[in-house]
């Protein structure tokens, strides 16, 4: 079967696009899909760091398109798992060394030997942006329940259905449940309310996810981790299984927590 | 004639002319152009042009050349549209523009309507999200909600059958009896003629509401409900 394209947007920075890319492509390669993932976000390359890759980048997706290495050169296989790759974005050039076409091409070329292939967007929605939602099959827009970030996926959703890139759909980060219940964050409701597509999964807020970022290795890799499955059920439902939410109240009372853990509840 | 007609497009724009090449020799190209102008002088003379190469990679000289021929012929080329980083980077180095702003039709649209007659409105079937502008030299019905960043400027009233979260004038041409009203009145702004209203609180259970000019000036909104 020819890779899934998937490209992951936000229109703000900050949001957590590069993270949850690092994420699901853990996810799914753990889960024996063959994924590539691309840093389309040129000249602020960041998934290399995060993937822990960072120092056995050799060529960049520019050496690719200028015809300075093959493709496979640029590909880098993960220190773990054989079945993920990364080309990694240049960092010493700019969004305008690549345009929508060559972004088309390079994945026409990926499509027919891997199972996944995932577009890293950079914020805003300009050039880099329009590159990297060109070749997608699917896009996937993440926000914050934060009033702005919620504002600005709104604006890239709008423009997604303008482009017809057929229905977008949404991964919430960042939630704080504890906030969320003392009416001081917008709860999923709020957002799925207003942006009005198909919900693909809730991350809660773990400070775990910025300290195994930095490790280079990304939270997806701990069974333990709320976030990180989160992130393993997005991968989940991008293979087409249905798994339900996470009950993000779960950190009730200890009595509560027996209970789970008993199977009782 | 007809053969090199066929390898160029030509296209009126808002302020000039688009052409646009394909991925054939260049040199046939540059030709196909110039005997076209050449065979229409009255047409082109005088004209802004923009080129789009498709994928051509063309080097200063090239485009110097194209610019020098087109230029003896009276027409202004402005722009160089390409999907080549090479060709673009050119075309800046030359002082060109490489990229001709085509305004998203999502993003502004500007409804002319040759009858400016009260009934005259437009009924809009989806929601408008972040982004959108709506204007209307009428009445404004919208099927769907008005996401927060967007906006909506009509002569006439506007009706919202939805949430209203993002800003909406009425009566933009100073009207002061044009109305707003909504099921779910929460903007970020109204304005009606040249009074504006900041913040109305979203509520928990939202009724429907319409907003209008008061006997003091003043810009309220007041809840409808079924006697």
């Amino acid at each position: 079967m020819p890779a899934q394209v998937i490209t992951i947007t936000s229109g703000k920075g900050g949001v957590g696009k590069t993270t949850a890319v690092a994420n699901i492509a853990v996810a799914l390669a753990s889960g024996k899909s063959k994924v590539v993932c691309i840093d389309g976000d040129i000249g602020l390359r960041n998934l290399d760091v995060i993937l822990g890759l960072e120092n056995r980048i050799v060529y960049d997706i520019v050496d690719v398109i200028e015809g300075r290495c093959r493709l496979k050169q640029a590909m880098i296989r993960d220190k773990k798992l054989p079945d993920l790759y990364l080309i990694p974005a240049a960092q010493t050039r700019d969004k305008s060394a690549v345009s929508a076409s060559d972004m088309t091409r390079l994945v026409r070329d990926l499509r027919a030997d891997y199972d996944f292939v995932l577009i890293d967007s950079p914020a805003g929605i300009e050039r880099g942006f329009r590159n990297a939602i060109a070749a997608a099959d699917r896009v996937l827009v993440i926000t914050n329940p934060e009033v702005s970030a919620v504002r600005d996926a709104d604006r890239v959703i709008g423009i997604l259905e303008s482009e017809e890139k057929g229905p977008a759909s949404l991964i919430l980060n960042r939630l704080n449940p504890a906030l969320v219940k003392s009416k001081d964050m917008l709860s999923p409701e709020d957002v799925l309310d207003l942006l009005a597509i198909e919900l693909i999964g809730i991350v809660p807020e773990d400070e775990n996810v910025i300290i195994a970022s930095n490790r280079g290795a990304p939270v997806a890799y701990d069974m333990k981790n709320r976030a990180g499955q989160a992130f393993r059920n997005i991968a989940k439902r991008l293979k087409g299984e249905n798994v339900p939410f996470l009950d993000l109240d779960a950190q009730g009372s200890l009595w509560e927590r027996i209970q789970r853990l008993a199977g009782r509840k | 004639m007809n053969e090199t007609q066929s390898l160029l497009q030509i296209k009126g724009l808002r302020d000039g002319l688009l052409i646009t090449m394909d991925d054939a020799s260049w040199e046939d190209q540059r030709a196909a152009l110039i005997t076209q102008v050449d065979g229409q002088p009255a047409f082109f003379q005088g004209a802004r042009l923009a080129l789009d190469v498709a994928s051509q990679v063309l080097h200063v000289n090239e485009l110097v050349e194209i610019r020098d021929q087109l230029s003896e012929r009276g027409i202004f080329l402005w722009a160089v549209i390409s999907e080549s980083p090479t060709t673009e980077k050119t075309a800046q180095l030359l002082g060109l523009a490489t990229r001709i702003s085509k305004p998203r039709p999502e993003e502004l649209r500007q409804y002319s309507v040759e009858d400016l007659g009260e009934e005259t409105s437009l009924f809009i079937n989806r929601t408008l999200r972040s982004g959108t502008r709506i204007e209307f030299a009428g009445h404004v019905v919208v099927l769907g909600d008005v996401n927060p960043g967007a906006e909506i400027v009509a002569e006439g009233n506007v009706i919202i059958w939805g949430r209203v979260r993002g800003m909406i004038h009425a009566g933009s041409k100073g009207n002061t009896n044009a109305v707003i009203c909504a099921l779910d009145l929460s903007p970020t702004q109204l304005r009606i003629a040249d009074q504006a209203s900041a913040v109305l609180k979203p509520r928990e259970t939202p009724q429907p509401e319409i907003a209008r000019i008061n006997e003091e000036g003043k810009l309220q909104a007041e809840f409808w409900s079924a006697r």
